[in-house]
């Protein structure tokens, strides 16, 4: 598609420089928070170089706690996502299976209508979940999205190689672990990687669902910590505000820094494989 | 004759197959059931159960009655919802930042899209791609978080940057004029680049044929934009307009709920964030289902209107 008309080349020259411009625009409060909390002096342009704002956060007793919490439910609350997913998906790939478009049917209504906020709170009070780590990893642990990509990568399998391996004697559980789970490892990478970041991020359901400070996840810290000591006008109410109103910047920049090198550690990951495991199953729909 | 009699038998076997008794084929998949019953269990649990919760929005709701022994009132919550003067702040608002939301960051996704397809350089092209991507993956206390640190009162970085150069610091955060503003900016930083990925996929998929042929009838590069990339993808952005207007109402709840303070509150109130201060602060459980429940229904209506309009203009629609 290359165009050698002048036109052509400004409108190309004009798009590099754009482009570029946003990607800049988009990394530089990125960049500026986490210089800026390595320096603890109070000006515009860091100059100085400490750690002690990173000390500071893991010397004190609800930081760490919290991480430990979020990094709890991210690993677990994953297995649970696959695991279910996995089965269901699998039952559902047998296009001959009776009952099925029915069952597909119900899950699908799901994505386009919910119960709502406070009788889907009661729901998840009447089974016992509030205030406890459950509360965080079972409400969501399905989504009707995941499921449909999920079952379209199972019926990309080749149902021949289903076919033979049962026809050697081997059961269901064998087929799904041995054949189709190994073969659909892009996909649940993807589903997997996706999910975690959902898990990590997680903060309303938190709110919500869970009043013991000792249970909190990172973001609802983080949002104590950033959002609220920023003498922001009468957010009051459900939350205790901390004590951290005198915490500098230094210290809640250096809070964001922390919660989310998690999610920079697993990018590289996520960058190779969304475009595999999840357009490859959206696309088919 | 012999040979026809064998063929109608062939024919025949794999229908008197088919025609086994249901609960025979079922417990076949005996396994099958089993493998599927914790899903279904969840689905049944934390999706149906809820939907037939939303009879609390006809009642006096009281958990220490339960569903049975509550007092029904009919339509009471609604009708009283809708005398308050609060629904029409909370529908104008929310109609309002939804609209930004298709108004302006989904054709901006677009825009994006075509600008990324039009590189040449796969390296530059997968670089701008990486660093685009990446906010999408923090969470909404983050990026509000980061919001907070740049413009919050005396303290952040860009009114710091501002009396430094002797002008006075601005309230963004506690301004009814930058509330909207601020909402769709965030929107665009953290999702713009995110939303290019299915129009990409839809984009590289248009045939080079088409523009080569175009090329030969002497169109310019706004010309092939125009006649050939647009109309190539234009059944995924209806698509995907129809999706996010399913979403219509559900959008960014978290980021409005973390933004809002008792400043802002009248351009910034929306329906979730009234359902979540009147339900679980306040108590007032079955008045705020009522809510929540007019808002699922305007959020459906949404949905299968945008269908039936697309279907009216020949796309394909989602069902």
């Amino acid at each position: 598609m290359t165009n050698n008309s002048f036109l052509g080349r400004l409108f190309d020259g004009c798009n590099y420089v754009f482009l570029t411009l946003l990607g800049i625009a988009t990394l530089l409060p990125f960049v500026y928070v986490v210089v800026s909390s390595f320096s603890n002096s109070t000006d515009l342009i860091p100059t100085s170089f400490s750690f002690d704002a990173y000390a500071y956060i893991f010397s004190t007793a609800t930081f760490p706690r919290s991480m430990l919490v979020s990094v709890y439910i991210t690993i677990v609350g994953t297995a649970i996502h696959l695991v279910l997913a996995s089965l269901m998906a699998y039952a559902l790939s047998h296009t001959a299976l009776p009952g099925r478009s029915i069952i597909m049917l119900l899950v699908v209504f799901t994505m386009i209508f919910n119960g709502g906020m406070i009788p889907t709170y009661f729901v998840v009070e009447g089974v016992g979940l509030t205030d406890t780590l459950w509360a965080l990893m079972i409400p969501n642990a399905l989504s009707a999205f995941n499921l449909i990509i999920l079952k379209s990568f199972f019926q990309s399998i080749p149902n021949e190689l289903k076919e033979s391996a049962k026809m050697d004697g081997a059961h269901e559980i064998r087929v799904l672990t041995q054949i189709v789970l190994p073969l659909s490892l892009p996909a649940l990478a993807a589903l997997g990687l996706f999910h975690a970041v959902g898990l990590w991020n997680q903060y309303f359901n938190a709110i919500l669902y869970i009043n013991d400070s000792s249970k909190w996840p990172v973001q609802v810290l983080l949002r104590q910590v950033v959002i609220l000591s920023q003498g922001a006008v009468g957010e009051s109410g459900g939350e205790v505000a901390s004590d951290s109103v005198m915490l500098s910047q230094g210290i809640k920049m250096a809070v964001i820094v922390v919660s989310i090198v998690p999610i920079m550690l697993v990018y590289p990951f996520l960058q190779k494989h969304f475009a595999k495991g999840v357009l490859l199953g959206s696309v088919k729909g | 004759m012999k040979k026809e009699v064998m063929q109608t038998e062939r024919q025949a076997l794999p229908f008197a197959m088919e025609k086994k008794p249901l609960w025979l084929r079922m417990w076949k998949e005996r396994w099958l059931y089993l493998f599927l019953l914790p899903g279904v269990l969840y689905f049944a649990i934390f999706k149906y159960l809820p939907m037939g919760g939303v009879a609390m929005a006809f009642q006096n709701y009281q958990p220490y009655l339960g569903f049975l022994q509550s007092e029904w009132v009919g339509f009471a919550h609604f009708e009283r919802f809708f005398g308050e003067p609060q629904f029409w702040m909370l529908l104008r608002n929310t109609l309002y930042i939804a609209f930004l939301d298709v108004l302006v960051f989904f054709p901006l996704t677009i825009v994006l899209s075509m600008l990324l397809n039009e590189v040449r350089r796969e390296w530059f092209k997968r670089s701008i791609q990486t660093f685009v991507y990446v906010p999408h993956f923090l969470s909404w206390v983050v990026v509000v978080g980061i919001t907070y640190l740049f413009l919050e009162g005396e303290n952040g970085v860009i009114n710091v940057l501002l009396t430094s150069l002797g002008r006075e610091p601005v309230a963004f955060l506690t301004s009814e004029d930058w509330f909207r503003p601020l909402i769709i900016m965030q929107m665009i930083w953290k999702d713009a680049g995110w939303g290019t990925i299915i129009f990409l996929a839809a984009l590289s998929g248009v045939s080079p044929v088409l523009y080569e042929s175009a090329k030969m009838d002497g169109a310019n590069r706004f010309r092939q934009l125009w006649h050939i990339t647009l109309p190539s993808i234009k059944s995924v952005i209806v698509i995907l307009l129809i999706l996010r207007l399913g979403n219509f109402l559900d959008l960014g709840f978290e980021q409005i709920f973390l933004m809002l303070n008792a400043l802002n509150r009248e351009v910034g109130e929306v329906f979730d964030t009234y359902v979540y201060v009147v339900g679980m602060r306040q108590g007032q459980f079955s008045y705020s289902a009522a809510v929540g429940l007019f808002k699922s229904l305007v959020g459906l209506v949404l949905v299968m209107g945008a269908n039936q309009l697309a279907k009216k203009f020949g796309e394909e629609g989602l069902y």
